[in-house]
């Protein structure tokens, strides 16, 4: 099989799903002409025109509000956040119109609806262009939160996103669009939403991570089998819903677990995992969960900060072992 | 018309009956004295057009045809309520009708509108989008952001503001150095047409000429209607605030009493026939009461319904 990277992934599905579907359209700052920020929408406007590719202005209250009433009514926007420091400038119709349109209805309406935005620790941006905000979304019922790691899963995973009859929060990761490579089929596929996926299989400890901690954690897996400790890396891949079964088989099976994350500590993703493990796995553990995360500071520009408050792969390793008992 | 603004009025007073009684939870935002603006624009509207509400949204739903028995029940959290209970008085939704939505955020179903509009022209419908919204709400962005694409994309949109001159206690020249809000359209390259919106006949004729406009794919308007608020913000408001003249004036300006003066006065209705129309649709209000109160509260287990559909 062709090997290709994330962004041409991305770029596939969202070229395939126009084809299929020509309710489908996107709409975002700078994705014509330039095909995006990182090129994910490249192509799309020569062939499927300025109609259903649309360069919006600044103004991403107005165009992801219009993607909403596009989407109640007959059509399926894929919109486009540039940074996810920016989903501040639309949080309200995110959280009071998108999340809660079906709900408040008495579920009359369908919202298929995808907002696809990007995260960028660790590429000295500063503070506000690399937010990790999927744990805000996660908090608000009634959206889908998607965070692929790997090719395969970013192109499966988007189709199933955009053919999805909810909105979905699609978050995407810089530093993955041109160094994360792997095999892609040609033929359509998708990877279901709420799906965790074993990355890699082990019987000594879990670690639960996703989007581009994953590497970081295969990575100390590597590292931990070599002084003969077995790492399972669970992938979670959609956040919400959060797939608990593939999540607690694992802890279960292994009684011990790191929880890898490129989000703040507090607050985070990672509390909610271990919050689900302690309520509904306590009597298969056989150490406290532990928790890798980025330092609870807005991040810092100058390369030796930021490095500082990022997790590495030694701190998973450092973990594991306190969990594993190596 | 004077039909669907004497409906909107019944329903009102119905609401403040049932809410004084403690059968409503929440807050009552009234529509009285500002009922010729949605019904003189709905009256120009399809089934098949859109429109998107304020907080003070039963006027817009009455007008745009939304059942008055199932809308009470949703302000009483009634199961068979519109929404099923989930919505009550500041979030009626029926799509059946085209209503997208009346909105607890104020100014936010304007770029939603936008969106309805985008949608009508890309799928090649000569349908429209009506955004209603307060004096207040466009000081916000999604005001500016929502016009801006609506005129940059030609969109069929039209942007309908009730100036009442208060955002609950804060008077429009407090909030703005505008008094007439339509000249914000130019900054967009929209037309901007303002009207007395307590004069029913001028509601319904000028945006007769912006819902064709907009129809015939010429783009969006901002219709700024100059229309009374005849009570509190919400049922309770004392309005200690608010000059009492202000209030005497509003009351003075009442857009049913004014058609009914015209059509009485142009021999086009008699006082009889005024009557029997009031006395149909009290009618029609009782039954809509009668309707809700008999309406069973939906089970509690039913609040967890509705929040995905199913992937199919
Ligand atoms: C974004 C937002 N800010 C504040 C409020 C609280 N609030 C509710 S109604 C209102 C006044 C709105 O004034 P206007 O838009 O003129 O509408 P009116 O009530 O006069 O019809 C305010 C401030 C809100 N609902 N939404």
């Amino acid at each position: 099989m062709r090997e290709i990277n994330y962004q041409q992934a991305l770029n596939e599905a969202l070229k395939e799903e126009m084809a299929r579907d020509e309710r489908v359209f996107v709409l975002g700052e700078d994705i014509g002409l330039i095909g995006g920020n990182f090129g994910i929408t490249r192509g799309l406007l020569e062939e499927f025109g300025s109609e259903r590719v649309l360069d919006t202005p600044i103004s991403e209250d107005g165009f992801v509000g219009a993607s909403l009433g596009a989407a109640i009514t007959g059509m399926r926007p894929v919109a486009e956040v540039m940074f996810s420091s920016f989903m501040g400038c639309c949080m309200e119709q995110i959280w009071n119109q998108i999340s809660k349109i079906r709900y408040m209805s008495g579920g009359q309406v369908e919202v298929p609806l995808v907002i696809r935005t990007v995260n960028a620790l660790g590429r000295s941006t500063a503070a506000q262009h690399n937010e990790r905000p999927e744990a805000m979304f996660m908090h608000i019922p009634g959206l889908k939160i998607v965070t692929p790691a790997t090719p395969y899963d970013a192109k499966g995973l988007l189709k199933a996103s955009i053919r999805d009859p909810n909105p979905v929060i699609f978050f995407e990761q810089c530093f993955l669009y041109f160094t994360a490579k792997g095999h892609v089929p040609e033929e359509d596929y998708i990877v279901p939403l709420g799906k965790a996926d074993v990355k890699r299989r082990g019987t000594d400890v879990t670690i639960v991570s996703y989007s581009a901690m994953v590497y970081k954690a295969l990575e100390a897996a590597e590292l931990l089998s070599a002084r003969g400790v077995e790492a399972e890396v669970v992938d979670l891949r959609t956040l919400s819903p959060l797939d608990r079964e593939t999540l607690l088989e694992s802890v279960k099976a292994t009684g011990k677990v790191v929880i890898a994350e490129d989000d703040c500590k507090f607050g985070g993703v990672g509390a909610e995992v271990t919050a689900i493990i302690m309520e509904e796995a306590f009597d298969y553990l056989d150490a406290p969960v532990l928790r890798v995360a980025t330092r609870d500071v807005p991040t810092p520009f100058s390369k030796p900060l930021e490095n500082h408050i990022m997790p590495t792969v030694d701190d998973i390793v450092a973990a594991c072992g306190k969990v594993a008992g190596a | 018309m004077l039909r669907s603004m004497l409906r909107i009025r019944r329903f009102e007073e119905k609401a403040i009956e049932v809410f004084s009684e403690g059968l409503m939870g929440g807050v009552l935002h009234t529509y009285i004295g500002e009922e010729a603006v949605a019904v003189g624009v709905c009256s120009n509207l399809r089934v098949d057009d859109y429109v998107a509400g304020t907080h003070r949204g039963h006027g817009h739903c009455l007008a745009k045809g939304a059942p008055s028995d199932r809308m009470l029940a949703e302000l009483m959290g009634r199961k068979t309520g519109l929404n099923k209970g989930k919505g009550g008085s500041m979030h009626t939704i029926d799509f059946s009708k085209g209503i997208l939505g009346s909105n607890g955020i104020v100014g936010s179903g304007i770029p939603i509108v936008v969106g309805a509009a985008l949608s009508a022209k890309m799928r090649g419908t000569d349908q429209v989008a009506v955004a209603f919204f307060g004096d207040g709400a466009t000081n916000r962005g999604s005001f500016h952001e929502g016009l801006n694409l609506a005129a940059l994309w030609d969109l069929p949109a039209i942007f309908v503001c009730e100036d009442n001159k208060w955002a609950i206690s804060v008077p429009k020249r407090r909030s703005t150095k505008l008094e007439d809000l339509s000249v914000r359209a130019s900054s967009y390259g929209m037309p901007g047409v303002s009207v007395d919106g307590s004069d029913i006949l001028a509601v319904h004729q000028a945006a007769a000429a912006v819902v064709a406009r907009a129809r015939r794919g010429e783009g969006p308007t901002l219709l700024v209607c100059d229309t009374p608020r005849a009570r509190g913000h919400e049922e309770g408001d004392p309005q200690d605030y608010r000059p009492k003249d202000d209030l005497e004036a509003a009351k003075r300006r009442d857009p049913i009493e004014g058609l009914k003066t015209y059509m009485l006065g142009a021999g086009m209705l008699t006082g009889d026939e005024f009557e029997a129309v009031d006395k149909a649709i009290v009618q029609e209000i009782m039954e809509a009461e009668r309707f809700a109160r008999q309406s069973p509260f939906p089970r509690p287990e039913e609040a967890l319904d509705d929040l995905f559909a199913e992937v199919h």
